[in-house]
């Protein structure tokens, strides 16, 4: 039975890290309708630039928690800078285009930005310092769950949360649901499309950076390709609790994550991403939109 | 009738000026190629043997050439991965290259050997340890100046079940040619010997983000030590994620893990950690000479496979010297006949291309640094 609960946790873990990602995903996609590949770089650029500041801050000898939320602002602010930059580069210009040009504009961007750090940072593996201090009401249970997982379950709920407010109860969150519905008539109404589309942009990537440092942090080493992988589980993840459904990313996540982890402690990891797509088949099989999308018929 | 002479006539115009392009050409540089992974995840095991080859290549230029011929270098990156070798290696072929020093990784060897097979090309690897590579001596043209995984696997085995007398071993991969390569070797060396037994024969997915249940299962496995077979992140993230869990067994891994960029990632995780790896040949003159000029220029000691391709180098050129030529049909018989002064001593060849004098060693990590463990 203990080792039931490792396990679970384990998948908790991993699906909440998945769900961190997946957020900012899932929330691009559904106000524009771009699945966003460049997403997993902005996670990518969030984990070094809060490696680069909490390096700096930690010479000034700082205590652990205000390094933690000052390097978390700066990847925040820096990576919400990047995701407004590559939006209107990249994707504004493509509004009025076919669907797949800023699909390929977003992989075009994802492997520059990728080449842009390998250049500008290195392209070696570096050291991340765990920034998420020890908890020490969690010392009896150490072998099942540490601070850093526990902390990155905390913020993927809070944000998840938060998402949810936003966007069904404020002013901005209304505009950004009119911007999702039809575009033509939101600003027609007075709605400042390209605003909204910029704020989805830089909130998401924002979203990224603060995943990317808690995840970093919990992994302990970060390199310039790690936002590829990551994305395309969050991708997976989303894709699975239903594109651009908020709490279908998370349920997603965590479908995944627990799926993922079953499968290597009850069968063996060498299936494990087998388990995992084999199930998103399974799912899209019988649920074409995802767990909690709505099935809408597409105008065409 | 006229009309055919005329075109024989101009055939063998044609043929005669071909062999006077083909010695002018013959009587300047001496080609060799060198393929390995030079960016991404595995340039640290790349970059030190370009530098070894190319000091190599300076060094005999410098005396003047081979046979008068200055030596040239055409240099291709396959950053380990597979499809990338395939076209490196169809570039050097074009290159006009007939020896080749790389390449770094087992899989993207194994994927370049067919195209220099039948472009006549010879290859010798620093670095790759694949045992699968050339088992049945297909590849006459191919030659390593490395030990096989069977060899690292035994010293690894050994040392698991005789110095630290481990009951129950869990063997772990990457799922790659080379980690799977060497983690199955240990599994059946383990089973064979009947004094332990494997309880646990796992791959990870490389780049997850999370190893936390393959830990809890090590664990629950009760195995009293882990072999991995694979590369540095994915091993620096395991032993993190047992060391988090307060699985405090030992870790030994294979020259894959053993250089510094894993211990500057796991930290202090790191320490204690086991790794087998070349012999150590730091006595040996040639080698602290080779090491010396790299301090000089870099600033830092040398890391992976340096010695290695400092030995492919001096073996190769030394062989062409002899040979008188590049063909590989005469200078692979000099390679299996000769021996030459290496870093790791005299060494030689077998039929198969394995080299006869090179061996394998065990390092552990203590005070952030491997140390061989005698």
């Amino acid at each position: 039975m203990e080792y039931f609960f490792e396990i679970l946790f384990s998948g908790l873990t991993r699906g909440s890290v998945y769900a961190l990602i997946a957020l900012g995903y899932t929330m691009v996609y559904g106000i524009i309708g771009l699945i966003n590949f460049a997403h997993g770089e902005m996670y990518m650029i969030g984990a070094f630039t809060a490696l680069i500041v909490s390096s700096v801050l930690s010479i000034y000898g700082l205590p652990l928690p205000s390094i933690l939320i000052l390097a978390g602002l700066a990847a925040a602010i820096w990576a919400g800078a990047y995701g407004f930059t590559v939006e209107r580069l990249a994707y504004r210009p493509l509004r009025g285009a076919p669907r797949l040009a800023p699909l390929i504009s977003a992989i075009g961007m994802s492997i520059f930005l990728q080449n842009y750090i390998l250049l500008a940072q290195t392209p070696d593996f570096v050291p991340f310092p765990s920034l998420v201090p020890e908890f020490a009401f969690l010392e009896p249970y150490s072998a099942i769950i540490n601070s850093s997982g526990l902390t990155i379950m905390a913020v993927s709920t809070l944000v998840m949360c938060a998402l949810i407010l936003l966007i069904k109860f404020t002013r901005t969150g209304k505009a950004m649901r009119a911007t999702a519905q039809d575009r033509k008539m939101a600003l027609l109404v007075g709605i400042n499309v390209d605003r909204i589309i910029s704020l989805t942009f830089i909130t998401g990537s924002a979203l990224a950076a603060i995943g990317g440092l808690l995840i970093a942090s919990h992994i302990g080493q970060i390199n310039f390709a790690i936002g590829f992988i990551a994305g395309i589980k969050a991708f997976t993840a989303a894709v699975l609790g239903g594109i651009g459904s908020i709490p279908g990313a998370v349920l997603g996540s965590f479908v995944l994550g627990l799926t993922e982890a079953f499968a290597t402690g009850y069968v063996s990891s060498d299936y494990e991403d087998v388990f995992a797509f084999s199930l998103l088949v399974l799912i899209l099989i019988f649920r074409p939109a995802g767990l909690l999308g709505n099935a809408a018929a597409e105008k065409v | 009738m006229s009309h055919a002479h005329f075109f024989f006539a101009g055939l063998v115009a044609l043929a005669l000026s071909a062999c006077v392009a083909g010695t002018a050409l013959a009587s300047e540089s001496i080609k060799i190629g060198f393929a390995g992974s030079l960016s991404g995840d595995l340039a640290p095991y790349g970059l030190p043997p370009l530098m070894a080859v190319q000091m190599v290549v300076k060094e005999i230029n410098d005396q003047g050439g081979i046979q008068g011929r200055p030596v040239a270098l055409l240099v291709e990156d396959d950053a380990c991965k597979p499809e990338l070798a395939t076209n490196s290696a169809t570039k050097l072929v074009a290159g006009g290259v007939k020896a080749v020093i790389g390449h770094t990784c087992s899989g993207p060897t194994k994927a370049a050997l067919p195209i220099y097979q039948a472009a006549k090309v010879l290859v010798i690897s620093p670095s790759a340890t694949s045992a699968l590579l050339n088992q049945d001596g297909e590849y006459p043209f191919f030659f390593r100046t490395i030990a096989t995984d069977v060899v690292q696997a035994k010293t690894q085995v050994d040392f698991a079940l005789q110095t630290l007398k481990a009951g129950k071993i869990a063997v772990l991969h990457d799922k790659g040619d080379y980690g799977k390569g060497l983690a199955e070797f240990a599994r059946s060396l383990v089973e064979r010997s009947g004094q332990a037994q494997v309880v646990l024969f796992e791959g990870v997915t490389p780049g997850a983000v999370d190893y936390s249940a393959v830990v809890q299962k090590i664990k629950r496995s009760e195995a009293e030590a882990v072999l991995f077979g694979g590369y540095h992140p994915e091993a620096s993230k395991l032993v993190g994620q047992m060391r988090q869990k307060r699985l405090a067994i030992p870790f030994v891994s294979d020259d894959g893990v053993k250089n510094d960029t894993f211990i500057k990632v796991a930290g202090k995780d790191a320490e204690g950690v086991y790794a087998t790896g070349p012999a150590d040949a730091s006595d040996n003159p040639i080698t602290k000479a080779f090491r010396e000029k790299f301090r000089q220029a870099q600033g830092t000691y040398p890391g992976a496979f340096f010695d290695n391709a400092v030995a492919a180098a001096l073996a190769l050129t030394n062989a062409i010297a002899k040979a008188g030529s590049t063909d590989p049909e005469a200078v692979a018989p000099i390679l299996r006949s000769e021996q030459v002064a290496t870093p790791f001593g005299p060494i030689g060849f077998d039929a198969k291309g394995e080299p006869v004098g090179i061996g394998v060693s065990l390092y552990q990590v203590r005070n952030g640094q491997f140390v061989q463990v005698r």
